[in-house]
């Protein structure tokens, strides 16, 4: 609550809402699940958070330590091994494929919602299908094709996979964006003059540019994260994060401690992009629920 | 600055066989103020969309000026249009908003930002120019979307029910002062409405639409006095005409109990028809209130008092078809009738209108 005297009406009436949505047992049932599923959903990360900073022998105990003196000497081992240029790589793919995704979904995602191409119902679900297949499915294929190429354990090779592997996703989101738009502003701009490259950079992208950065953010954060692609088609050139991650699984059996404060290091981009995008994002993704 | 002329133009929308607009033919002048109005769905922002290049013309073509415009884009018919939405640039201050065309057309930027101005001046937006549309009122925003018509001075305004989004006071003074603007600049404008006042007001032509059809293009007053069909009659004033079909005899038509002579001409074509009956039309302002035995009998219903005028709602004695009875009157404010009493009204002579009962069209 944030005040004792409520003197301006404004304040005056969102505390009788405050105070109507409180007196509603329904409400309060959604409000406990609703802290129930987020607290379930965020303690993981906490507790990777936590055990990044514990001794390996406090990690793996039982009952678990709950009451240690934090040490950052599982993060100086980290950057012992030589973590810098997978986080290059990562950052390079993730960028690079996000690039390519948004400047080719925005043109897709124009000629299927604004000009509605003949079929482009077909095209859209067609986008969608390919999602639909297993990864595994095509990882022979892209294996034999980087091979032939010469273009296995290549980071550019891997921002093409991660480009492809992004784009329905990418278009199908800027869609939704671009159908909210009022037809009517898009036709005042023709009649004002602008051709189609005038209408799209001046008038659709400034007013889709939240939706632009939600669908960004989201492409980044899928390539940051992907684990397959990138250990099928790296080695030790052009590995990312997700595979330096794994190096502490397999080659010296586990270390909970080590693994957990290289995880956070991993997500540590990842949150910091979504907490300085947060705002935008919110209102990328509901772009077209509030008018 | 031109002359519009639709030539038997038709849209169909697709998935649909039934035209939105259907083969229509219209000539407006030069500097001419025309407004198309009708019910909602009779094809009107159809039309406005055909002549602004939104709308495909399937059949028939459009002109403006002496340049045939029918498969031209927007962009280059050289056209300003106001939308109902008024279609707002959201993410440009009011001066990029009225600038945009210019800035498209390549104007200058001195003479770009001159114009501005001068459109600012004009409609009172000085002070905003520097706003976005969101922290503009409903008024404001509205006269932003004018301000970036004029500024092009183009050939033709093309206006979709412009006011329709202002409250009923802004909308009446705001009306006077598009009318007057259009006169000054002395461009030719179609202007898109559902509300007949605002036609009957601002138009020097108003073509009334039904249907996709066109069914009659006049002077307000022309409109008004002569009609061409039932439909036109009943669209054009308030209240309504009273129109309902009253039997014929020994060249009379029969109101209860009154004989209203008919013309020649106009038993003339009931007689090729074959009718024996005809829809009588008369506005509530064409009745006099008379002593009993010169008029018809009425029995009052309702009285409603607007100050000025009053209106008597009411049921012709010794008809039928209680439906066919109720009709509207202007009565003098001062000397209203009680509910429940029967008066006796006469319809002024001259003042009456004839259409044929199956057509509807205007008996001569
Ligand atoms: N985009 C469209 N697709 C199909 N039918 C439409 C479309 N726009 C309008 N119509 C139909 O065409 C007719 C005329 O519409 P419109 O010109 O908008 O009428 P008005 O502006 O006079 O209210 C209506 O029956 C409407 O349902
Ligand atoms: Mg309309």
């Amino acid at each position: 609550m944030t005040t004792m005297v409520a003197t301006a009406p404004a304040e005056r009436a969102a505390a009788t809402r405050r105070r109507g949505a409180r007196f509603r047992p329904g409400n309060i049932g959604v409000g406990i699940a609703a802290w129930v599923a987020a607290l379930a959903f965020f303690f993981p990360v906490l507790w990777m958070f936590l055990t990044g900073f514990k001794q390996e022998s406090q990690a793996s105990t039982d009952p678990p330590t709950i009451f240690f003196t934090p040490t950052l000497d599982q993060f100086r081992s980290i950057f012992a091994r030589d973590f810098a240029p997978y986080l290059i790589n990562s950052l390079t793919a993730s960028v690079m494929s996000t690039i390519f995704v948004i400047m080719l979904a925005t043109p897709a995602a124009y000629a299927l919602s604004v000009a509605k191409v003949g079929r482009w119902r077909d095209a859209l679900f067609f986008f969608l299908s390919t999602r639909m297949m297993p990864a595994v499915a095509s990882i022979l294929p892209l294996y034999i094709l980087a091979t032939n190429i010469g273009m296995l354990d290549n980071i550019t090779m891997l921002s093409l996979v991660y480009t492809a592997m992004n784009l329905p996703i990418a278009v199908w989101m800027i869609r939704s964006f671009l159908a909210e738009l009022p037809r009517e502003v898009l036709e005042a701009a023709r009649i004002d003059g602008a051709s189609l490259g005038t209408e799209m950079r001046r008038i659709i992208l400034p007013m889709i540019a939240p939706g632009l950065a939600a669908t960004a953010l989201i492409c980044m954060i899928f390539a940051w994260n992907e684990f397959f692609f990138a250990v099928s088609l790296t080695s030790t050139r052009a590995a990312t994060v997700p595979v330096f991650l794994v190096g502490f699984i397999t080659s010296e059996g586990l270390f909970w401690a080590r693994l957990s404060a290289a995880s956070t290091m991993a997500a540590l981009p990842v949150i910091l992009a979504g907490w300085v995008a947060q705002k935008w994002l919110v209102r990328g993704l509901s772009l077209g629920a509030v008018k | 600055m031109a002359t519009v002329t639709f030539d038997q133009a038709s849209r169909f929308y697709p998935g649909s066989d039934v035209p939105a607009v259907d083969r229509l033919d219209l000539d407006i002048g030069d500097g001419e103020f025309l407004v198309l109005v009708g019910p909602s769905g009779c094809g009107k922002s159809t039309t406005l969309r055909m002549l602004a290049g939104l709308e495909d013309v399937d059949e028939g073509a459009i002109h403006i000026g002496d340049r045939d415009v029918t498969n031209l884009p927007p962009r280059e018919r050289d056209i300003a249009m106001v939308f109902q939405s008024y279609a707002l640039y959201p993410h440009m201050t009011v001066a990029q908003n009225m600038g945009f065309a210019l800035e498209m057309a390549k104007v200058p930027k001195e003479e770009r930002s001159a114009r501005v101005l001068e459109a600012a001046r004009i409609l009172d937006l000085e002070p905003y120019l520097d706003r976005r549309p969101k922290a503009l009122s409903g008024g404001q925003r509205q006269r932003v979307a004018m301000g970036r018509a004029i500024v092009r001075q183009p050939k033709v305004f093309l206006m979709d029910e412009p006011l329709s989004n202002l409250d009923a006071k802004l909308r009446v003074s705001t009306r006077s002062q598009i009318a007057a603007l259009q006169k000054r600049l002395g461009v030719t404008t179609v202007y898109v409405t559902h509300d007949q006042v605002e036609a009957m007001t601002m138009g020097d032509r108003v073509a009334v639409l039904k249907d996709g059809v066109l069914q009659q293009c006049d002077t307000p007053l022309a409109l008004y006095k002569k009609p061409a069909n039932n439909f036109v009659a009943g669209f054009i004033g308030s209240p309504s005409m009273n129109i309902r079909e009253f039997k014929v005899a020994n060249g009379h038509a029969r109101i209860g109990e009154l004989d209203v002579p008919l013309s020649r001409d106009e038993l003339g074509v009931l007689a090729r028809e074959g009718s024996d009956s005809v829809l009588l039309g008369f506005r509530p302002e064409s009745v006099d209130l008379v002593g009993a035995g010169e008029g018809f009998p009425v029995v009052v219903r309702l009285v409603e008092e607007l100050g000025a005028d009053a209106y008597l709602y009411g049921s012709i004695v010794g008809t039928e078809d209680a439906e066919a009875a109720d009709i509207v009157t202007r009565v003098d404010p001062a000397r209203t009738p009680r509910i429940g009493e029967t008066v006796y009204l006469r319809v002024r002579p001259g003042q009456e209108h004839a259409f044929s009962p199956q057509t509807g069209e205007r008996l001569g």
